[in-house]
This record gives structure tokens, C-alpha cells and sequence, in this order.
């Protein structure tokens, strides 16, 4: 473990990112502080940014305005030193399907000067049995493991991952949050993007919410769950519909919104809210053709934010 | 934690072991060219020169033509025939025929004047009816005739399909495992970590001349087992010379796929180099054959200046002194490609 060179309590921190392309703004003003030994989310829709500004961090695309630090220095005085002490995985990160998983993690540790066997990575990450196999042949799940792998292999302090669980199986989701678990135990700093809300919850000390290149929303899960100012979410439909005058008149109801088919209405206590939205219902003449209710998650607080589902649901 | 790691070598293993495992690259290094050989090989071996066929008309008896004919059979290159005037004229202008006799008399020869076949066989026929009405040779001449290795068209083809797999394999390879790699991302993946960039280059071309041996050995051998194809050079100066030849081949197959991201991109950018090479560089036939305004540019090509110090080491035992030109051309192709595709390489 190569100790800081200069010892920081900020692992990352960006002021005034911006990327343009061609036809669009990627990030507008985009602003993060990461700091040292913690677990920080990135989470937002896709084309909000995540990517464009991990890649940033990252050291790989050049921003059009803005400040990057990264473990106290910059890519332009120390990419060099940075590179050894970072550990990146790409979004869909693509390696060569020619040479098999032992080969690659082999590969990948001749690039540190330090760095940790390459065979206690594969056990940790369950690839030891596929170390003969090509990793063309390898399922997504066992990709993405070998991927993140690669990314622990050079034994970083800094751990980038760009939607390390997207199209996993519950396994494979499983063992990795567990790696990141276990580099976090070990002092490890860790920047993750998503759009999994679970995935932000269960992992994330903070998490950042992005939205059309900007952060719209910073603090813990808890909080930031907190802010919606309901514990509760409760997701109905009838026959008819009911106005939404009549909704925000029940007691305990916050912002009713659209949910697909459905309305959600964030409501602090279930024992309140639910009575008295049947009863409206059974006044209205209307039937009632679904009902269900769960604990507010990030999902509802970026719904409430921006009035659009984080992932659109077909 | 004291295992020592180069990254070069994984590189150059990794490179190798990738191209291993793609059978069609092994095919088109390895099988084809020696396939090519044999082929054209038995094409154009050796045998007899064929006899040029003439015709015969009618004369004014029919004793005249019988002899004409019995008189030109004499002649070992002249496949006579007897024919219609008509029917004559018409096989002489469609090129069945090279010359059509009318034995008069007097003689009378009908014949193309630019095409060299018709002129051999109006000498030989001339020839033939002069000694069959008696001519006495006034000058005694002796034929020798030789078939040397080294001269005949097998010869001279092996050291150019050398060449041409040189370069072949040098720039398809890595032009396409280059444009691959970018195409699917990995360089990036690469340049994320600390890797450094001329180590991933270098390693593409060293991982590349790995194969040299076994493709020098199966075409070199080839040649020499099934056509007695000579070696009169040093065989060192020849793997030198291959060698150096790889090299400047790998190093255009980097710059062609320095900057391309899809393999169609990279294939139509190989195939605008190396046509003109395959075309100009004498490897099926002597370059010779274009016009003297052209030579300047010919020589200067890659493919040509390799072809022709592989020609001079193989058939005529040239030493280093005698083919220097010619690597120094070569080495200069392969340093300013390697250059430039260094500074203009893309990696994402």
C-alpha cells in the first residue's frame, strides 16, 4: 500500500466541470467533493452525466472548463503517480476475448509497480475456476467481475467504477458490492455511478443526484430520503381516475405525482393516509384496481425532484 | 509480492497468444503463401517450348504444298497445317495461327509484322524452305541451350511472395488488431492504467516477429524442397534482411491503424497501400516491365527495395555492401511510419 503523498481528507474534488459535444451539453457546472475513505454515488438517468464526469475524474476526457483534483493533484503535474494509485472500471468495460481471465489479470498487474496477486484477486472475485477460460466466453456477469479485477489488481486508493452492476443477476451483483465492501474495509475510497437506487443505497455513504449534467440533490441516502419529508410511498390506480385536488386534500399526502399508470403519493404514516384514501375512493364510486405501498426510496425523491422516473420503464 | 512483472513482455505474449488463436490469420500467413508457391510454381515449370502453329495454303499444284509442308515439318518449332486460302486468312487474323505459306511459287508469307511469334516462325519457315531447295549453310554455328536454377520463373517468384507475405502479415495483423482493440474499447481500458504507450506499440511488433522464423522457414524451405529454389546469400544476411523488412511492414500496419475505428475503415486503408505494391513491386513480374519515368517512384517503394535485396541475396549471393541501398530505403519506410504513428496514434 503506497501511503498519500500528501495526505488528504479530499480524495476527489471538481469545481465548474463542463463537457459539450457536438449537440449537447454532457455537464453544465458541475461541482463534487469525494472524501478520503468514503463510498460516493453518482446516481442519474442515463444521459445525465455520470459517465462524462467519471471519465473526467478519470483522467480520460478533457473538460471544457472546470478544476479537477484527484488525490490532491492534477492529471496535467501527476498522471503518471495517479495512474498507479487508481484502480478504473469502464462502463461496459470491453477486454481482449483472445486471452483468457488468468492472462488478463496477469496483464493487467505487469502495468503497477505494487499491486496485489493476481490469483487472490481472481479467488476473491470467484474467477479462479475460469482462469483457463477465454474471457469471450465468459457470461456478463463473470465479465464485469473480471473487470473490476482488473480495476483491484494494481491494489489502488481510489477506486473508479462506472455502472459496475448494470444487466447483472442477484449473484453477480451480490459479489461485487461485497468487493466494494471489503476495499472500502481495507481504506479505500470509492466513486461509483449507477442508476440503480438500491444499489446507491445499500453502498453509498453519499450520494449525489445528477440530472442533465448538474448535481441536483447531495447528502446521505437517509437524508436525502428524509428531505421528501415521507417515509412512505403509496402507489394506486381506480376506475375512474381520481383528480389530484381531491388527493392533496388527504391528510398526510406531500406532492401526489404520476407514476406510470398510477398514482404515488408520499405520505408519512401508512395508518393515516391508506384509510383515507379508500374511503375517498368508496365516495368517489370508483373501484379500485391497484394498491400497494413501500419505504421511500432515492428512486421517489428523483421522481418528486424532476417529475420523470429514473429509469423510463417501457 | 517479489514477483517481478515487465510489462513488455506480457504485452508481447499477450499479442502473440491473440494472434495464435485466430485461425484465419494462420491461415493467410502461414498456408497461403505456401499454397500461392506450389501453385504458380507447377504453373510455370519448365517443359519443351510449344511449337508455333502456321498454315499452309493450296499452291499451284498440289505437289507444291505437300512439299512445303514436308519441308517446314523439318523445323523443330513449326506445327504445319494445311488450309483454305479464305479459312487461312481468317485463322492468321484471329491469331490461331502466327504465319500462313502460299508456296507459290513464287513463296509468299502472310504475316503480322508486330507480333514476335509471327516474325520467329517467317525466320524459321524462310529457314526451312531455303534448306529444302537445297541452300548450303555457309557459316557452321553450334546451339547450346541452358535451364539454370536461378533464372527460371519459380526463382524468381519465391523471394517476391516472400516479400509480399512480409508485408502482408506486417500490416493486416496490426493494422487490424490495432483498430480492433480501439474499436472495442480496450485501449482505453489500457491508457487508464499506467501502462506505458510505446510499450503496447513495441509489443504489437515484436509480438508480430515472433512468427518471422516458422514463415521464413515454410516458404524459404518450401521453395528449395519442392523447386530447388537457391540460397546463394548468407542465410543470415536473409533473415537480417527479413527481419528488417517485418519491421518497416509492422510499422505501416501501425500507422494504418493509427487513427481508424472500424475494421472496414482500416481494411480499405491496407488494401490503398498495399495494391500498388502488389501491382508495382515486381513480386508476380519484374518491375522492369513499367516505363523508365516511373522507375524513380518504384524504386522508392517499400515492397520493391525488400524484393529486390531478397532477390540478390537469394539468386545472386549478394553480401550486405551490395543490398545496403535497398535496407536503407527499407529501414527509412519503417522509422518514419513508426514515428508518425506514434504522434498521430489514437487511443480512445
Amino acid at each position: 500500500m503506497i501511503s498519500p503523498t500528501t495526505p488528504s481528507e479530499t480524495a476527489v474534488r471538481c469545481q465548474g466541470l463542463v463537457k459539450r459535444y457536438a449537440d449537447v451539453t454532457a455537464v453544465d457546472g458541475l461541482d463534487l467533493e469525494v472524501k478520503s475513505g468514503e463510498c460516493f454515488g453518482l446516481l442519474g438517468p442515463n444521459g445525465a452525466g455520470k459517465t462524462t464526469t467519471i471519465e473526467i475524474l478519470e483522467g480520460l476526457t478533457q473538460p471544457d472548463a472546470g478544476v479537477v483534483e484527484v488525490l490532491g493533484t492534477t492529471w496535467e503535474k501527476d498522471e503518471d503517480q495517479l495512474r498507479e494509485r487508481l484502480g478504473i472500471s469502464l462502463q461496459e468495460t470491453q477486454l481482449n476475448e483472445k486471452l483468457t481471465v488468468g492472462e488478463t489479470i496477469r496483464l493487467f498487474r505487469s502495468f503497477y509497480k505494487e499491486g496485489r496477486d493476481p490469483e487472490v484477486v481472481l479467488a476473491k472475485l470467484a474467477l479462479e475456476e475460469k482462469r483457463n477460460a477465454r474471457v469471450g466466453k465468459l457470461s456478463g456477469g463473470q465479465k464485469q467481475r473480471l473487470a473490476v479485477a482488473c480495476a483491484l489488481v494494481g491494489d489502488p486508493d481510489l477506486l473508479f467504477l462506472d455502472e459496475p452492476t448494470t444487466g447483472l443477476d442477484p449473484q453477480s451483483r451480490l459479489q461485487l458490492w461485497e468487493q466494494v465492501t471489503d476495499f472500502r474495509a481495507g481504506g479505500g475510497t470509492v466513486l461509483l455511478t449507477t442508476h440503480y437506487m438500491d444499489e446507491a443505497e445499500r453502498l453509498c455513504d453519499r450520494v449525489a443526484i445528477v440530472d442533465r449534467g448538474k448535481v441536483i440533490a447531495l447528502g446521505t441516502p437517509a437524508a436525502l430520503i428524509n428531505s421528501l419529508h415521507a417515509a412512505n410511498v403509496i402507489e394506486f390506480a381506480s376506475e375512474p381516475d381520481i383528480p389530484e385536488d381531491a388527493l392533496r386534500a388527504l391528510p398526510g399526502v406531500a406532492e401526489p405525482h404520476r407514476r406510470g399508470p398510477n398514482w404515488a403519493l408520499p405520505v408519512n404514516s401508512l395508518t393515516e393516509s391508506v384509510p383515507a384514501l379508500l374511503a375517498l375512493i368508496e365516495r368517489s364510486g370508483a373501484r379500485l384496481s391497484h394498491l400497494s405501498t413501500h419505504q421511500a426510496t432515492l428512486e421517489d425523491l428523483f421522481v418528486s425532484l424532476t417529475g420523470r422516473a429514473l429509469r423510463e420503464e417501457s | 509480492m517479489s514477483k517481478k512483472y515487465s510489462p513488455l513482455f506480457e504485452l508481447t505474449v499477450s499479442r502473440a497468444k491473440e494472434f495464435l488463436r485466430e485461425p484465419e490469420a494462420l491461415f493467410w500467413v502461414f498456408a497461403f503463401p505456401a499454397l500461392l508457391t506450389v501453385a504458380l510454381g507447377l504453373a510455370f515449370r519448365e517443359k519443351a517450348p510449344d511449337k508455333i502453329p502456321i498454315g499452309v495454303v493450296a499452291g499451284q499444284t498440289a505437289q507444291t504444298s505437300d512439299g512445303a509442308i514436308k519441308a517446314l515439318a523439318t523445323s523443330p518449332v513449326l506445327l504445319p497445317r494445311r488450309y483454305g486460302r479464305e479459312e487461312g486468312l481468317k485463322a492468321l487474323a484471329t491469331g490461331k495461327i502466327s504465319l500462313l505459306v502460299d508456296p507459290g511459287p513464287p513463296v509468299a508469307f502472310h504475316f503480322d509484322e508486330t507480333r514476335p511469334d509471327s516474325r520467329i516462325a517467317r525466320l524459321e519457315a524462310d529457314d526451312a524452305l531455303q534448306r529444302a531447295a537445297g541452300r548450303k549453310d555457309v557459316l557452321a554455328v553450334r546451339s547450346e541451350k541452358i535451364t539454370e536454377v536461378g533464372s527460371r520463373y519459380v526463382d524468381f517468384l519465391v523471394p517476391g511472395l516472400l516479400g509480399m507475405n512480409l508485408m502482408g502479415t506486417g500490416i493486416w495483423s496490426i493494422a487490424f488488431s490495432v483498430t480492433i482493440a480501439r474499436s472495442k474499447r480496450v485501449l482505453k481500458r489500457l491508457v487508464a492504467t499506467p501502462m506505458r504507450r510505446s510499450h503496447f506499440l513495441l509489443a504489437q511488433i515484436l509480438g508480430r516477429l515472433g512468427f518471422l522464423i516458422p514463415e521464413l522457414i515454410i516458404l524459404v524451405g518450401l521453395g528449395w524442397l519442392a523447386f530447388g529454389v537457391p540460397v546463394r546469400g548468407s542465410l543470415l544476411l536473409l533473415v537480417g534482411t527479413c527481419l528488417l523488412g517485418a519491421m518497416a511492414f509492422c510499422g505501416l500496419g501501425l500507422l494504418v491503424g493509427s487513427r481508424v475505428s472500424t475494421i472496414e475503415g482500416a481494411s480499405g486503408l491496407a488494401n490503398f497501400i498495399m495494391l500498388p505494391m502488389w501491382v508495382l513491386s515486381g513480386v508476380f513480374f519484374s518491375s522492369e516491365r513499367f516505363p523508365d519515368a516511373v522507375q524513380p517512384f518504384i524504386n522508392a517503394l517499400p515492397l520493391t527495395a525488400l524484393n529486390q535485396a531478397l532477390r540478390a541475396v537469394m539468386l545472386e549471393g549478394a553480401t550486405l555492401p551490395q543490398i545496403t541501398p535497398q535496407l536503407a530505403i527499407v529501414a527509412a519506410w519503417g522509422l518514419a511510419a513508426f514515428v508518425v504513428a506514434l504522434k498521430i496514434f489514437r487511443w480512445r
